[in-house]
């Protein structure tokens, strides 16, 4: 295949829409879609009934904790359109991006002009209701699926099992929590010009250093925070993107995989995840190398998400990552690289990967007040833990 | 070490994980190995990955092992959760990069990456829970 005929190329961001993050919000999290979708079609200048295909991450989850409170029906009916073609993407496929990929693919098959895709957390709320809601742990009897081998040994949280991958990290690459506390202190920096974000009080390394205890080497403020609240984008046809509100971005180049971590089935010595084969297939579709990235947005669920995934897509060397953020300065935002812009999850909330999406596209439209990248062209944003997407945003 | 509290939340047996829970009955650490090219499997599953074959069969492994990662969990996740205990990826000799999950009957403050580890169970109701003792030092409870 041609590389202009690539899914990703025939398709455009138009619009991108958020709701207001809530720690719990008072709103209903079909409430916290709408403001987020309604946004986002504004944003992109059209009207409700031109939007034609509806996706989301992930299908609507009743029990679950709040991961994933409302589905496509539920917004379909809710908004009064009737698309041509609706489908939530998995929690077994690639990541949070999952949605974006498959809004890409319909507009790329001709199948839709302009798909709506959202994602909505309730965990706050829902944690209210039951501290346990978001753990492994379930409410069955017994534990199966991957769960089984992680939650018998008291591993209740993904942060047991993330702590293993910055404690190999740490072991193999000689750095540690002075280090990995940068990822932290650099969100909330970004945070404080973040209206939206949960947290916006700087901290410095002393106050990471002096937070509680997780599960080692992991701390508090290693985390990210459980939220209420939808992020929401367009994803348009090229040809339908021409003549609306905002300059339509470009999705250089996507990357995509999967992996047996949720399974228990770990490649490697813990120091990478299987997201690499997402940024090896992201590289192959683009002629553009790290060199013309200007600003990154990098899932962080956990901190040590953050130089696995810098590591992975190929930003940076593998054992190179902390060393780079330390201090702070290189991922600065007149640094090489800037970093989560928006705080990230740690800071901003757990959005849940489309925190970072929407962020990538407000730097490239230019919007990101006192925290805006100059003249940011190119974003990368990756999101991902257990399934992984990338893509290599643009301005056109 | 006593296990923590609150009890620990038991696996449901599969027809492949069954041998993996209870292989502790007979003291042996059982992981599933293709029969035809020898290839060892965990987490289990029905076909070997290499010959792609129904030729999976419980196989008795050494029950030595290596902490190739670990944590220490403070965060009382459960009420009653409250002692801080050692959960690990324990590297298996008999093939590389295979991994068990376990806790670590030891104190937090002994335990290492690469740390040699020798299995043991602890029997509830149908599931022998593979555990894992540093080499070297008897098998008692209060070991630690």
């Amino acid at each position: 295949m041609r590389r202009e005929d690539y899914p990703e190329k025939q398709a455009r961001i138009t619009g991108i829409g958020q709701s207001q993050v809530g720690r719990p919000s008072d709103r209903t999290s079909l409430q916290l879609t709408l403001d987020a979708c309604l946004q986002a079609i504004a944003d992109a200048g059209l009207s409700v009934d031109e939007i034609d295909g509806l996706t989301c991450h992930f299908g609507k989850v009743t029990e679950g904790g709040g991961i994933s409170p409302v589905g496509t029906i539920d917004t379909m009916l809710a908004l009064g359109i009737r698309p041509v073609w609706t489908n939530p993407s998995s929690a077994e496929g690639p990541g949070h991006m999952g949605a974006i990929f498959q809004a890409i693919m319909a507009v790329a098959t001709g199948l839709c002009r302009h798909v709506l895709v959202f994602r909505t957390v309730g965990q706050a709320r829902a944690r209210l209701a039951s501290r346990a809601s978001t753990l492994l742990t379930g409410s069955r009897e017994r534990v199966d699926g991957g769960n089984a081998f992680f939650v018998p040994y008291h591993a209740h949280s993904p942060a047991n099992m993330w702590a293993l991958y910055a404690r190999a990290y740490f072991d193999k690459y000689g750095v540690g929590a002075e280090q990995l506390g940068w990822v932290a202190v650099n969100g909330r920096r970004m945070a404080a010009h973040n209206p939206n974000a949960i947290y916006r009080t700087p901290i410095t390394l002393d106050d990471y250093l002096s937070s509680r205890m997780i599960s080692t080497p992991l701390r508090l403020y290693d985390c990210d925070s459980h939220i209420d609240g939808s992020t929401a984008l367009i994803v348009s046809h090229k040809d339908a993107a021409k003549d609306l509100k905002n300059p339509p971005l470009a999705i250089e180049a996507m990357g995509m995989s999967v992996g047996g971590i949720g399974e228990g089935l770990h490649e490697g010595d813990f120091t990478a995840i299987p997201a690499t084969r997402a940024g090896e297939m992201l590289w192959k579709r683009t002629d553009l190398t790290r060199k013309d990235v200007d600003c990154a947005q990098i899932y962080d669920g956990f901190s040590i998400h953050v130089p696995l995934w810098l590591e992975a897509v190929g930003l940076l060397d593998p054992g190179e990552a902390l060393r780079f953020i330390e201090g702070g300065t290189r991922v600065a935002l007149d640094g090489e690289l800037p970093l989560n812009t928006s705080g990230g999850q740690l800071s901003a909330g757990r959005f849940h990967g489309y925190g970072h999406t929407h962020e990538a596209c407000l730097q490239l439209w230019g919007r990101g007040g006192g925290r805006q990248v100059r003249d940011a062209q190119t974003c990368m944003v990756v999101n991902g833990g257990y399934g992984y997407g990338a893509m290599l945003l643009r301005r056109t | 070490m006593t296990a923590p509290e609150p009890p620990r939340k038991l696996p449901a047996l599969t027809p492949e994980t069954e041998a993996f829970w209870t292989g502790g009955k007979d003291g042996h650490l059982l992981i599933r190995r293709c029969t035809g090219c020898g290839r060892y499997q965990h987490p289990p599953t029905p076909l070997c990955p290499v010959c792609r074959t129904e030729t999976m069969e419980p196989a008795p492994v050494s029950g030595r092992g290596t902490v190739r990662t670990f944590t220490v969990n403070h965060q009382q996740w459960l009420p009653g959760l409250s002692r801080q205990y050692v959960f690990a990826a324990v590297e298996l000799p008999e093939q590389a990069e295979l991994y068990v999950f376990s806790n670590i009957l030891a104190p937090p403050e002994a335990v290492h990456g690469g740390m040699p580890v020798t299995v043991c169970f602890e029997h509830q109701e149908d599931v022998w829970l593979p555990l894992f003792r540093p080499e070297n030092t008897p098998e008692t409870p209060d070991a630690a």
